[in-house]
């Protein structure tokens, strides 16, 4: 009988809480796909960061802007040679569960993410800090080793191999969420299920229905939590971006995380000040094969860079208003103020051709040995257009271009063994700083496709990245960008745009070049 | 009876392991691998994931591994989902499939049948003609037409129904993407009844029938419509399996969870455990379908009984 | 029952031709001909298909623009007299109606060629293993099981790697999986029809089964077949389309009427002609194909005179 009050009274008060938060603030965002976990160290994708981002939070955190505020940790200190950083904790952080967040929680997470069994693809990310990368790969088997130290249960204490002057931005990155030790070592692998997790954000997972969507609730724990506006919110698994704005418009989603491009027009008309269009910190780009003919001449693809009409590609083809690319960092990046850029950016489009077919004919390419060229991208629209489009901007040259479009797994596939002339590629900035863009192009770096090769650039890279004044550092990236674009490493194209759909109802939606939009700074109205 | 259905099941067991153990080389001669992705990861990273999944293993042990594990029961780990493995994706998943599916599914065969009967009954006539070019719509245009469609007009302008998402599972979720799921099978079930039923009707013992004064509906339902299914009911096994295994656009356009995806997504994603598990899974459902297939054959045509 | 020989003779002859089998073809040939040339809706939808086959292929000689290059000043533009867009443009700025054209061509091919290739497998396999049963037709329907087991995508994935990129390939691929249910539904007909009197009179005449298959049991599943086949079609090219999608179609620049539609899906609302074109020819074509395979199966039924 006491059971079974015990379990009524529960059911009961599950009721309760249910019909309350029917009448809570509560978001729906289209999040497009699904998470792979909830475990912050075992993800690799922005629809899972926008989860994660929630109901977790590492010592340093994001405002509106994504500028770096201080989260778990309330301060901190950087030694005078930039290589070690003490953390102090806040004051009564607590897990949803109510045990205290502590400097050992975080030490537990980073020695989970490099442990080499744990098998965590974004490890790398978190490389700067000292010993990481030997023990993820296994060679030193001590985790203690590591060089991040619980000083006491409110100061940490992490330790760089150099100085890294984007390491705090580093640290807003999901590797760098702490997890509860407490739980993960009662639980294993377990810990992350519904009804067991616990997590230190503001808000908490409540519901996950794989397929369908993620719920989030407020956590009373936080240290912010009286400062919410949304109670919680409903993460949408859905990849059709079309059925998506359908439901945005339906009323049922308040966020959407992408749109299609060609709604865009419509929506500007049907939808005035719903779309949000603004620029984002990564690069669509060609990769081009230094290392196989005809290709391997600097000429050939001098000729196919220039002919590539970028000024159409963003207002036209896509039909966004993405910004033509002429740099290979995009600007805005932090750390760095104007990129370099390519010799020949403010030409007249028609002088670029007439140069292009001058390169080609010097390289020994003309009406008796036309130019036959395969150009790879990987299966969507957008790659489709754009690929269409410079295929026929590269016919005038006399270039005949063979289109071949693959699935994801088999381009990358390809692309990492070198089997490719021309090919789409595109990155997104995992931290915002010149080097993790300038890093795609040094020798022997898994992402370089082209196989493009150039020792003095490597050796400016490197230089760059052990220089702790960061104006030299800058001076250093950019006589290696100069070089890069002096030799056609690669094709530039355009810079990526964020693209959100945000509901009149919403206020607090920032736009930012990371397009990170945590729900803590949002509010609605009903 | 019982012990030949028995019989037919323990039969399958051999083809399924012949199935399991082709695909699991046959994925393996795909180019890409499952950590292919738009980021490449630096090879050490590779490495420890290739452990952690026993890749690193030649592949004769990684198929004996596989295969111990699955005389245990356990489908093994899906690379797309660190939290759920393969068993618990496809059962968390199942129930939102069989729902949508038997919904269509029979929603299908009744307006199929039905359409289908009138047709034969009023052959090339108005009723056969408007009918069959209505029930045409669902066969002719791909679903992906036509569940966008359905969500402007009934979602969006008249705003009678929710245009995505399962919601609470109460029947508005799911009448858009029932009927999607059902026209292209109505249709072909009602081409395949009428087709089959003007042949019957066209046969002695239905003429005799007729010769006798019977009416054109008695007739129909008392003697033709038990030997007119004979066709549809080879259809409805077929029908069945596309139905029951979930439809990767339908999941995708409603935002429905549901198995659907997996059989197009883990291929794509080369998530080698997700293959397996949702191949065993259909040649099992199979097997069970063409079981029920042939009981209705023999029920229907003693002839077949005999056998 | 026991016949003499004799007897038996003369019943066989009977059955044959009481079943409309008779030796002459030819005008059993005629006479269903005859019998199609009534059915209004069949010939209106002859013609249907012939001209659309007609203007797919002749038709973009007569055009002024072509199916891949883009007309720079005319992006997304809605259909316009004036600059020979007559069906607007898509978002390349590419020619719509010479788009259309080529599609129907590429649709029009994928289905004759993948049905073709499903019907003469289908048809072969179901009725050999509907007709000599037992164990044969047990291992026979175990193989269509193990087939229908397999996520078909992956036997696409795995045509396109071991052969290599091939629109023929494809054409052949989807056909080869296309003719399972094809199977089924021959093998039970066959199941039916094996125990039928003009069957067993053949049988019992001493005519081998391979001709028995032939001549007598697969003339009389043309009714199904020619139904099922009309049905083929267009789940053809909404595979086609679907393999598009997913990246395994033709390639560009080429393109087919299900991969146009597809496209034009996503853009219904803001340039509805990149939709509703394709749709027009897409139906016209899949509908008169359905009423040529009824006119079909209700002119070579042999019950039905």
């Amino acid at each position: 009988m006491y059971h079974f009050s015990k379990k009524f009274l529960a059911t009961a008060m599950f009721g309760a809480l249910l019909a309350c938060s029917a009448h809570a603030a509560t978001i729906n965002i289209h999040n497009g796909g699904d998470p792979q976990s909830l475990d912050p160290q075992k993800l690799s994708g922005d629809w899972e960061n926008r989860i994660a981002g929630d109901i977790f939070e590492g010592l340093v955190t994001e405002d509106a802007k994504v500028n770096p505020i201080p989260g778990q940790a309330e301060s901190w200190t950087i030694s005078d040679d930039g290589l070690v950083y003490t953390f102090k904790l806040r004051d009564g952080i607590k897990w949803s569960d109510g045990q205290p967040v502590t400097a050992g929680d975080f030490v537990f997470a980073f020695q989970r993410l490099m442990d080499p069994k744990a098998a965590a693809d974004y490890a790398y990310l978190q490389y700067t800090i000292k010993n990481a990368e030997k023990i993820n790969k296994g060679e030193i088997a001590d985790a203690s080793q590591l060089g991040v130290k619980a000083i006491d249960d409110k100061t940490l204490e992490i330790t760089l191999e150099n100085p890294t002057p984007y390491f705090i931005n580093s640290l807003m990155h999901y590797t760098a969420y702490p997890v509860p030790k407490h739980l993960v070592e009662a639980k294993g692998a377990d810990w992350v299920k519904i009804g067991t997790i616990v997590t230190n954000g503001p808000y908490k997972p409540v519901e996950w229905v794989p397929g369908s969507h993620v719920t989030t609730a407020k956590n009373d724990q936080y240290y912010g939590a009286a400062n919410l506006k949304i109670d919680g919110a409903k993460f949408f698994v859905l990849e059709d971006q079309e059925a998506a704005l359908k439901r945005y418009r339906a009323g049922e989603f308040d966020i959407l995380t992408d749109f299609p491009t060609d709604q865009y027009e419509w929506m500007k008309k049907n939808l005035p000040g719903q779309a949000h269009v603004a620029p984002f910190s990564g690069l669509y780009y060609y990769v081009i094969n230094s290392q196989t003919e005809p290709t391997k001449d600097k000429r050939v693809r001098q000729a196919l860079s220039m002919a590539i009409n970028r000024e159409v590609i963003g207002p036209q083809i896509l039909g966004t208003g993405e910004l033509p690319a002429y740099s290979w960092v995009p600007p805005g990046t932090a750390n760095y103020d104007e990129p370099s850029y390519v010799s020949w950016k403010d030409e007249p489009y028609k002088q670029k051709v007439e140069e292009a077919k001058k390169l080609l004919t010097e390289a020994g390419f003309g009406p008796s040995k036309p130019l036959t060229l395969q150009l790879k991208y990987n299966t969507n629209d957008n790659h489709k257009r754009i690929a269409v489009a410079i295929a026929a901007m590269w016919k005038p040259l006399g270039v005949n271009v063979e289109l071949v479009n693959a699935e994801t797994k088999v381009h990358y596939d390809q692309l990492q063994r070198g089997d490719v002339q021309v090919g789409r590629a595109g990155w997104l900035a995992d931290y915002n700083d010149p080097d993790n863009f300038l890093n795609l192009l040094v020798t022997g770096v898994p992402m370089n496709y082209g196989r493009w090769s150039n020792a003095e650039y490597d050796k400016l890279i490197k230089d760059g990245n052990l220089e702790k004044d960061l104006k030299k550092r800058a001076e250093l990236f950019k006589q290696a960008e100069k070089i890069a674009l002096d030799d056609s490493a690669a094709l530039p194209i355009y810079y990526y745009v964020s693209k959100n759909v945000v509901s009149p109802k919403i206020s607090g939606f920032e736009d930012n070049v990371q397009d990170i939009h945590r729900t803590r700074w949002l509010s609605i109205k009903e | 009876m019982l012990s030949y259905a028995f019989r037919r099941l323990l039969s399958t067991i051999p083809v399924l392991w012949i199935a399991v153990t082709a695909c699991f080389f046959v994925l393996r001669l795909a180019p890409g691998g499952p950590f292919d992705g738009e980021r490449s990861l630096p090879p050490a990273i590779l490495q420890n994931l290739a452990a952690h999944y026993n890749l690193d293993k030649p592949l004769i042990q990684q198929y004996l591994y596989y295969v111990g594990d699955l005389l245990r029961g356990d489908l093994g780990p899906s690379f797309s989902s660190e939290d759920f493995n393969v068993a618990q994706q496809i059962m968390i998943g199942l129930p939102y499939t069989f729902t949508l599916g038997m919904t269509a599914f029979a929603l299908a065969i009744i307006i199929g049948v039905a359409v289908g009967c009138l047709g034969a009954l009023y052959q090339n006539k108005m009723p056969d003609y408007v009918l069959g070019a209505m029930i045409l719509v669902g066969v002719v245009f791909p679903n992906f037409l036509i569940a966008p469609i359905l969500q402007l007009v009934f979602g969006i302008q008249l705003a009678w129904l929710p245009v995505g998402g399962w919601g609470d599972g109460s029947l508005k979720y799911l009448v858009l993407p029932v009927v999607v799921m059902a026209l292209p099978h109505a249709g072909r079930i009602s081409r395949i009844t009428r087709g089959s039923m003007i042949e019957v009707m066209n046969q002695n013992f239905i003429r005799t029938a007729k010769a006798k004064g019977i009416g054109p509906r008695l007739t129909v339902m008392r003697h033709a419509l038990k030997p007119a299914m004979m066709p549809v009911v080879s259809y409805l096994g077929p029908a069945a399996s596309y139905l029951l295994t979930g439809s990767l656009v339908v999941e995708s356009i409603f935002g429905l969870p549901g198995i659907g995806r997996y059989f197009i997504n883990a291929a794509l994603n080369r998530d080698y455990g997700m293959v397996l598990g949702t191949v065993i899974f259909y040649m099992v459902l199979i097997v069970f379908l063409n079981l029920i297939v042939d009981i209705a054959y023999a029920w229907l045509d003693p002839k077949v009984r005999n056998r | 029952m026991i016949l003499n020989p004799a007897k038996r003779e003369l019943l066989a002859a009977e059955l044959l031709e009481a079943e409309g089998l008779s030796p002459e073809g030819r005008s059993l040939t005629k006479d269903a001909m005859r019998r199609l040339c009534r059915n209004k809706a069949a010939v209106v939808s002859i013609v249907v298909l012939v001209l659309l086959i007609l203007v797919a292929f002749l038709g973009p000689y007569f055009i002024p623009h072509n199916y891949e290059d883009p007309d720079w000043a005319a992006f997304r533009a809605p259909p316009s007299w004036e600059d020979g867009h007559y069906f607007g443009t898509d978002p390349n700025g590419r020619d719509l109606l010479a788009r259309v054209l080529y599609g129907t061509r590429v649709s029009l091919a994928v289905a004759f060629v993948a049905t073709l290739v499903s019907v003469v497998i289908g048809v072969l396999y179901g009725a050999i293993s509907g007709y000599f049963g037992g164990r044969l037709d047990s291992i026979m329907m175990r193989f269509v099981d193990i087939m229908y087991a397999l996520p078909y995508i992956l036997f696409v994935i795995l045509l396109m790697v071991i052969f290599g990129r091939n629109v023929y390939l494809l054409f052949a691929a989807i056909g080869a999986l296309e003719w399972l249910t094809m199977a089924r539904i021959v093998r039970g007909q066959t199941l039916s029809l094996k125990h039928r009197e003009f069957v067993e009179a053949a049988r019992a005449s001493g005519q081998k089964p391979l001709k028995i298959i032939t001549k007598h049991i697969i003339p009389n599943l043309v009714g199904p077949v020619v139904i099922f086949a009309a049905l083929t079609v267009p789940e053809i090219i909404a595979t086609e389309s679907f393999l598009s999608y997913l990246g395994f179609g033709v390639q560009e620049p080429l393109t087919s009427l299900g991969t146009l539609i597809a496209e034009g899906t996503d853009a219904m609302e803001s340039m509805p002609w990149l939709l509703a074109f394709p749709a027009v020819f897409l139906v016209s074509l899949l509908l008169s194909l359905l009423f040529i395979g009824d006119g079909l199966r209700d002119a070579f039924d042999p019950k039905d005179r």
